[in-house]
């Protein structure tokens, strides 16, 4: 298997958020990311890109307090 | 009817919809102007859909939230706008200035991190993504992203799209789309980074 360097990595951090990976990309990215703290960390930020639209999605839509019949 | 599950307004309901109308709606603002990059187009915008909300209020099913119905009504609208911005010529090439090159100074030659630029922990996600201040971090990296790749990255991240449609939407190929998105995300982190753990830091 042939070693991926961190700027790689994350192309595949990135790519495995919009659609799935082949095996091969997979063992690779799970490899490079037991090795690397650094892209560890980035691989950390990447996923939370992606979790803040659906953070932004349920603010924008959550009921505010003061109006409508729903009891909190 | 009364099968409604949100039977808690049913008799106020119209009025109590547009009651949350107005309450919902800074919010969509906020979020159109993020995905539109144009004040008074995204003002424009959820205008449009407010008026659709009210007119088509009659086909809101109580299935999901109200505010949820409308946040789709909204996105809808935002999609209609963004092709419209395609038609008169807004989108400009696709051709990066400077882009690649502040992308590429993360990284060595060899491939590895800068000593600079490795990325360090932002902490619990949870709690980063509950602060206030992430989130003003967040919108001003986003303003700091060139347009075409910020419009990609909305499309997919905020707007919900896949890369397929977005291809489709934006006319490039799915690989070429792929390569926006790595940048983009690359470049916000970088943004946040700077600005969220010199903030907590201090
Ligand atoms: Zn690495």
């Amino acid at each position: 298997m042939k070693m991926l360097m961190c700027r790689e990595a994350t192309r595949l951090m990135s790519k495995r958020l919009d659609v799935s990976l082949g095996i091969q990309e997979k063992m690779a990215l799970k490899f490079h990311l037991a090795m690397c703290g650094a892209c560890k960390q980035c691989n950390k930020q990447f996923q939370l890109l992606h979790d803040a639209g659906r953070v932004l999605e349920h603010q924008t839509t959550a009921m505010p307090f003061d109006v409508g019949g729903d009891s909190r | 009817m009364s099968a409604s599950p949100d039977s808690a307004h049913d008799a106020d309901s119209l009025d109590a919809r547009q009651r949350r109308l107005a309450a919902v709606r800074p919010r969509l603002l906020a979020f159109a102007r993020l995905q539109l990059r144009d004040a008074s187009e995204a003002d424009d915008v959820v205008q449009e859909a407010l008026i659709t909300a009210v007119e088509k209020d009659a086909h809101f099913a109580g299935k999901s939230g109200y505010e949820t119905w409308v946040f789709g009504i909204l996105k809808n609208k935002i999609l209609d706008a963004l092709r419209a911005q395609k038609r008169r010529g807004k989108w400009q090439s696709w051709e990066d200035d400077g882009v690649e090159a502040a992308v590429e100074n993360q990284f060595q030659a060899t491939g590895r991190w800068q000593d600079m630029a490795r990325p360090r922990s932002w902490g619990d996600p949870e709690s980063t993504l509950a602060s206030e201040r992430f989130w003003q971090v967040f919108d001003s990296c986003m303003i700091a992203l060139p347009e075409n790749i910020a419009r990609i990255f909305t499309m997919r991240e905020l707007m919900g799209l896949s890369t397929r449609q977005i291809c489709e939407e934006a006319g490039i190929k799915e690989n070429n789309c792929w390569v926006i998105l790595h940048r983009g995300r690359l470049l916000l982190r970088a943004c946040l980074e700077k600005g969220w753990l010199t903030e907590a830091d201090s």
